[in-house]
């Protein structure tokens, strides 16, 4: 018999965790981006194990449109780290507060 | 303890793999001070998450997630990584924000254990089939590429064409977001 459902739901949390936690503590837009990747992945995690606990192929299907938005906010996200850089040599989050009051 | 002992042994072994795979690989992107480290660290979470994906017959999925991320999305972060030459060590001592650490901390383990405290409290997972597909087990192999297939194009068909705009609208919103200066106030200059 395979492993309950819930031993990988517990792990998809703390990857989310984990996720959560570098992305409120990294400097770099990149690193920033790779924990954004964490969360998603977790999230993933979970939608197939529901999807094998329920049967339900609609888990799956899920997680496929997830991967193509994945990788559609990367291209853009990545494009735009691009376009920041080019401007001030810097990748850090804190040096973008042009629009501080 | 007796409990575990009921499941079988390969898929226990096969969750502690995907598990040290996922948690090491996620404490290495966020641990390690160079962004390349960072980037090579997410690839063996990536590969964990395919693991777990392979242990939960998503086989279509597991080899999407090495295909896609693995070889794609990690390939354009180490891309971006080397291109833009910041390879070198982030200032991490540097905290504008005090006691921002302990925070993010308290947080993330708040959300963890309200998850987990969550998924103790509930009944989600009480072995009934899902009503909308009742009788037609989720398959491995090649008949799991032909469900998900299926689902994809019959129930799913308009996501999936919107799906297609979405990447479109991202190219382009990419290549426009990453061309130099230059040639667009050149380009201004002769109109």
């Amino acid at each position: 018999m395979n492993v309950p459902a819930a031993w990988y739901l517990v792990l998809a949390a703390v990857l989310f965790g984990i996720g959560a936690f570098g992305l409120l503590t990294r400097r770099s837009a990149l690193i920033m981006f790779m924990c954004v990747e964490l969360m998603l992945n977790a999230v993933n995690l979970t939608f197939v194990t529901f999807a094998r606990t329920l049967s339900d192929i609609g888990g799956q299907a899920t997680v496929f449109f997830v991967m193509v938005v994945a990788a559609a906010e990367v291209t853009v996200g990545l494009g735009i780290v691009v376009a920041v850089f080019r401007r001030r040599a810097s990748t850090s989050v804190d040096e973008l507060s042009d629009l501080r009051g | 303890m007796i409990a575990t002992l009921s499941y079988s042994w390969p898929s226990i072994l096969v969750f502690a793999a995907a598990a040290v795979l996922v948690l090491v690989g996620a404490l290495g992107v966020i641990t390690f001070k160079n962004p390349v480290h960072s980037a090579l660290s997410l690839i063996m979470t990536l590969f964990g998450v395919a693991v777990a994906f392979v242990a939960q017959q998503a086989d279509f999925l597991a080899a999407v997630q090495i295909i896609v991320y693995a070889g794609a999305i990690v390939v354009l972060f180490l891309f971006v990584i080397m291109f833009l030459g910041v390879d070198r060590k982030e200032h991490v001592h540097v905290e504008p924000f005090v006691a921002q650490r302990p925070l993010a901390a308290l947080g993330a383990v708040i959300t963890v254990g309200g998850l987990i405290a969550l998924m103790a409290e509930s009944h989600w997972v009480t072995g009934v089939k899902s009503v909308s597909t009742v009788g037609t087990a989720l398959a491995t192999g090649q008949a799991n590429v032909h469900q998900l297939g299926t689902a994809v194009f019959t129930t799913y068909l308009f996501a999936f064409e919107a799906t297609a705009a979405l990447l479109v609208i991202a190219v382009v919103g990419a290549v426009l977001l990453a061309r130099r200066e230059r040639v667009l106030a050149s380009e201004e200059v002769d109109e």
